[in-house]
This record gives structure tokens, C-alpha cells and sequence, in this order.
């Protein structure tokens, strides 16, 4: 029950977040609502659990994604800040709510009529895994090379970073 | 317990509201927001479908905490882009870049 009330004060905050995010005019604002739907994102980690999935979706979304954000807004857009650039078309935004009411109508009847997932939480229904991945399992599962272990995708995320810093400098880097 | 069908739910509006702010927004970076949103979205339905449907294993949390490190990895070489649009065209909207459209 309380996990019940603790989703539905996260609900709401994400959604109004992100209604408000892709609504606002100004992309400063937009960036701080985009910072409550990450900490909302996070919450719903905690609350299935995943705790260090919570620590990781705080210090690298909250930490360092939105702060590249916000250096890069004040870098470009100086009267996107002091006041409305952008115009709201207003077919693009007929448009746009169509595409995205039908398109959710379609997954959520897809979803909700789906007969596997039915049967998967009706049996599930008796499990309750209400119980936290324990730390050492993460870091054996994360750097092991046996089966279900994921070193190989960690060395390459690695290498993949790696590849995107050198790349961001490059394309960033003054021309003379 | 909260059923499972509830944080799918929560992920599609989540999702459909990112699709609607990509195509309504002109800004680069408001349409990079709402990327942003969209992977949020995707990374809920891993981690809920993981605990709720197989609570011993633990794919869908890596799944995600990977897609965390590749949307940070991606959102920075997006941004050199658009600092590099905004020096080169003095603009930080789509309409600017038309050289590359067709």
C-alpha cells in the first residue's frame, strides 16, 4: 500500500514534469523540469529496489548530463534565456498531439490485451520480490566473464566513452 | 506491490510526452530534452519488467544501467554538435541547418 502511494507521488511528479518540460518556452526551464523527471526516474528505482540503479540514474543524469546541459544553454542561447525565441506552430502541435495520443492508445491496448504478460503477472502475483540486489552481486555480475556476467559490454562501454570524449573535443574544437 | 501494468503505463505517457516535445520543438536542445525523456522511459520498462517479471535475474537492471552510460556518452557528442551548429550558423534552431536536409 505504501509502495502503492510512494508510485503515485512519482507518477505525477514525472508526468507533470515532463508535460511542463516539453510545454515551457524556455529551455532553461526545461532543463530544470527534465532534472525532476530524472529524480522522479530515480525514485521509481528505489522503490523496485534497485538501489545503486538510483545512485547510478542520480550521479550520472542528475550530476553530469544536466549540467552539460545547462553549460551548453548558457553557451548558445542567450535570448532563448532572456525571453521566448522559439514560435509554437500551431499545426505542428496538432500534429504532434495526434501522433502521440494514437500512437499511445496503440501501445497500451497492445499491452493491456497482451495475454502473455497476463498470465506472467498472474503468476507472479505469489512471488512479491520485494528484497534488494545485494551490492556484491552487482559488482561480481558486472566484471565477471562466466555466463549472465557482463565484463565484455563494461570494457566496451569503457572504450565507447572513451570514443565519444575524443569525438565531443573534435567536433567542439575551434577550427584555426 | 504495485502491478506491474501501472509502471508501464507511467513509461508510455512518459515516452509519447518525449515523442510529442520532438516534434513540436524547434530548439536543438529542447529536441534533445525530450530524447532524453523517451530513453527515461525505456530504461523504467527495463528495470520494472526485470523485478516484476524475473526478480532473480538481473538482464534488464544492466540493460539499463548500461543505456544510462550511452545516453550520457551520446548527449555529449550531441551537444558538441550543437555548439558547433550555433558557432558556425549563429542559431540554435533546425530551421538553420538546411544544407544536410535533402
Amino acid at each position: 500500500m505504501a509502495n502503492l502511494v510512494m508510485f503515485c507521488i512519482l507518477a505525477v511528479v514525472i508526468l507533470g514534469s515532463a508535460v511542463m518540460c516539453v510545454t515551457t518556452k524556455r529551455i532553461m526551464r526545461a532543463a530544470t523540469f527534465m532534472l525532476f523527471v530524472l529524480f522522479g526516474v530515480a525514485g521509481l528505482y528505489f522503490l523496485l529496489d534497485y538501489t545503486f540503479l538510483g545512485a547510478a540514474q542520480i550521479s550520472v543524469y542528475a550530476g553530469g548530463v544536466t549540467m552539460i546541459y545547462v553549460f551548453a544553454i548558457q553557451l548558445v542561447s542567450k535570448r532563448t534565456l532572456q525571453g521566448m525565441v522559439e514560435r509554437l506552430k500551431g499545426s505542428r502541435v496538432v500534429m504532434g498531439a495526434l501522433l502521440s495520443v494514437v500512437g499511445l492508445a496503440t501501445v497500451v491496448l497492445v499491452f493491456l490485451k497482451n495475454d502473455m504478460l497476463r498470465s506472467m503477472s498472474r503468476y507472479i502475483g505469489a512471488v512479491t520480490p520485494d528484497q534488494e540486489v545485494p551490492m556484491r552481486e552487482i559488482g561480481h555480475a558486472l566484471v565477471g566473464a562466466g555466463k549472465y556476467q557482463y565484463v565484455l559490454p563494461f570494457e566496451f562501454i569503457s572504450l565507447f566513452l572513451l570514443a565519444c570524449i575524443i569525438g565531443a573535443l573534435v567536433v567542439s574544437r575551434k577550427e584555426d | 506491490m504495485v502491478p506491474v501494468e501501472f509502471y508501464f503505463i507511467l513509461s508510455a505517457l512518459l515516452f509519447f510526452i518525449g515523442v510529442f516535445g520532438f516534434v513540436t520543438r524547434r530548439n536543438l536542445i529542447a529536441m534533445l530534452i525530450s530524447i532524453e525523456l523517451v530513453l527515461n522511459a525505456v530504461d523504467i520498462n527495463f528495470a520494472a519488467f526485470n523485478r516484476m517479471l524475473y526478480p532473480d535475474s538481473m538482464e534488464g537492471m544492466f540493460m539499463t544501467l548500461f543505456s544510462i552510460g550511452v545516453s550520457a556518452a551520446e548527449s555529449a557528442v550531441a551537444i558538441a554538435i550543437i555548439i558547433n551548429v550555433y558557432r558556425r550558423f549563429k542559431s540554435d534552431s533546425v530551421e538553420s541547418i538546411k544544407n544536410m536536409k535533402w
